[in-house]
């Protein structure tokens, strides 16, 4: 299998074109034309679409979460048909569906236009992943830690607010990030809301760049940025993965 | 009942028990796991419940605060009905202190926050006034210098001494402990129980549920033998353990003592 890979690679290296190679994916004036744009416009709006994301996310996912644990039926009932629903679409549906089916079908705008829907689309498939993945964490808390606590007195509501969630949140920071990995790649579906040059994120910046100017060094460049972003975070998961294995 | 015995001189006889229980009933589904029981435990008693696993006694205890549901009876503390619908649960378990099996304290706080944050969220002291409490209650169980640490960082007898902290900083009446030295290593066991044995010289009201045979004989001002969901046998430590009048508790004490 390895000899196998190295011919692979050794033909490659032959038969490849290095200059067109050089010329069309690491041509360095295309680069330093790409810049500043590409962090203080691109990179930028892709990190604030994905925070805001992320943040309404949580919360709506930190409510569905309740609800799925809830003893009440209908809670649950709308919990699952909730996370179900919008764990199996694909979230361009529900982007299209949030940007265009319902101002379209009740003639509404939504806040903060194109972006505005663009987050809350998003915002809405991110709380169904994160749902499950708070509920497992909430589950995960041992039992006795709300028995001690209300025998101490404490609502149920105080209860889960300073013992359950905190311990929940601590247990579930690794998958949080990973689903924050998700969402970043996620802001990339923006682009079928409409942008303007001011509101493109990293994908749609490079495609719009790459297509004006017939070279493809800006789909590296943006793929370099996104690494950038993506690539420290997964490392911050494996070291926080691994700090929670040690402290059990 | 034998509410006031002779026994008891102490000079301040209230009449209203501790703990009331009354015709208490407790079904898991169709397994009915206690069959009616009937006791109490008066001010500044020490009550030791003694059975064989799965008869109940835990079941019991977690019922006195609440955090078992009964399915029918009555359990008055202090005369409160605390299985009325109504009752103020959360009110009234500030009354009650509990210590678990496992000891569960909350691993994510240190041990001066485990002992003060029911303190200030629950009964509104403020942060000084808990953290002094805090300060007595862990000089009582000897844990002082653990003040800082987190629970992880403790052995597993000194969790449970801050878990009997962790109550006491409330200023309950009485307390309730759930085997509270089941899952200490052997040489772990006494320091605890030297905490509790020093607890019940200082006249604390307890309902302890163990299977520690000498403590239950040295300390308890009564005993209680249950078995299959009822109260077998009760008295004077000396004489429920070491001259049972019934045949499920001689033979229970056998098994135990050829342990």
């Amino acid at each position: 299998m390895y000899a196998i890979a190295l011919v692979v690679v050794v033909l490659a290296v032959l038969i490849g074109d290095w200059d067109r190679i050089a010329f069309n994916f690491f041509n360095p004036e295309v680069m330093a034309d790409m810049f500043p744009e590409v962090l203080t416009i691109a990179a930028r709006n892709t990190l604030v679409y994905t925070l805001l994301s992320f943040a309404f996310g949580l919360v709506g996912a930190l409510a569905l979460a309740l609800m799925k644990l809830s003893s009440i039926g209908p809670y649950r009932a709308f919990a699952i048909g909730y996370i179900e629903l919008f764990r199996g679409l694909p979230a361009l549906i529900t982007l299209i569906l949030i940007g265009f089916g319902i101002p379209i079908a009740f003639d509404f705008r939504i806040p903060g236009g194109r972006v505005g829907a663009g987050v809350l689309g998003l915002s809405i498939v991110a709380a169904a992943y994160m749902a499950e993945t708070i509920r497992a964490g909430i589950e995960a808390v041992p039992r006795g830690q709300s028995e001690a606590a209300r025998s101490l007195g404490m609502s149920s509501n105080r209860t889960l607010f300073t013992i359950v969630l905190p311990q929940a949140f601590r247990i579930i920071i690794p998958p949080l990030t990973n689903e924050m990995v998700l969402l970043i790649k996620d802001t990339s579906l923006f682009f079928v809301l409409g942008t303007t040059p001011l509101t493109k994120e990293l994908t749609k910046f490079a495609r719009d760049f790459m297509v004006e100017i017939r070279n493809a060094t800006p789909l590296t460049v943006a793929a370099l940025v996104y690494l950038a972003i993506t690539l420290p975070l997964t490392w911050l998961v494996r070291r926080l993965e691994k700090r929670a294995a040690i402290s059990r | 009942m034998a509410g006031e015995t002779a026994g008891e001189a102490s000079g301040n006889l209230t009449m209203t028990p501790a703990i009331e229980i009354i015709d208490l009933h407790k079904y898991f589904g169709d397994l009915e796991v206690l069959k009616g029981i009937d006791f109490e435990v008066s001010n500044g008693e020490v009550v030791c419940i003694i059975g064989p696993s799965g008869s109940g006694k835990s079941t019991l205890l977690r019922c006195v605060n609440r955090l078992e549901e009964s399915t029918s009876g009555t359990i008055l503390i202090e005369g409160e009905d605390i299985t009325d619908p109504d009752a103020d649960v959360d009110h009234l378990r500030t009354r009650i202190g509990m210590v678990f099996q496992q000891y569960n304290l909350f691993p994510h706080l240190d041990v001066v926050h485990n002992l003060t944050i029911a303190q200030t969220k629950v009964l509104k002291r403020d942060k000084g006034e808990a953290g002094r409490i805090a300060h007595d209650v862990l000089e009582r169980v000897g844990l002082l210098d653990k003040i800082d640490e987190y629970p992880i960082r403790l052995s597993g007898g000194q969790q449970q001494r801050v878990a009997i902290a962790r109550a006491l900083a409330m200023n309950p009446d009485m307390m309730l402990f759930d085997e509270p030295t089941s899952s200490l290593d052997p040489e772990l066991v006494g320091e605890v129980l030297d905490v509790m044995r020093q607890l019940a010289r200082d006249g604390m009201t307890m309902m302890v549920v163990t299977h520690e045979m000498s403590f239950a004989l040295d300390v308890a001002d009564r005993v209680v033998f249950m078995d299959d969901g009822v109260v077998v046998e009760e008295g004077p430590p000396s004489v429920v353990l070491q001259e049972p009048k019934t045949e499920r508790a001689r033979r229970f004490l056998r098994m135990v003592i050829d342990k």
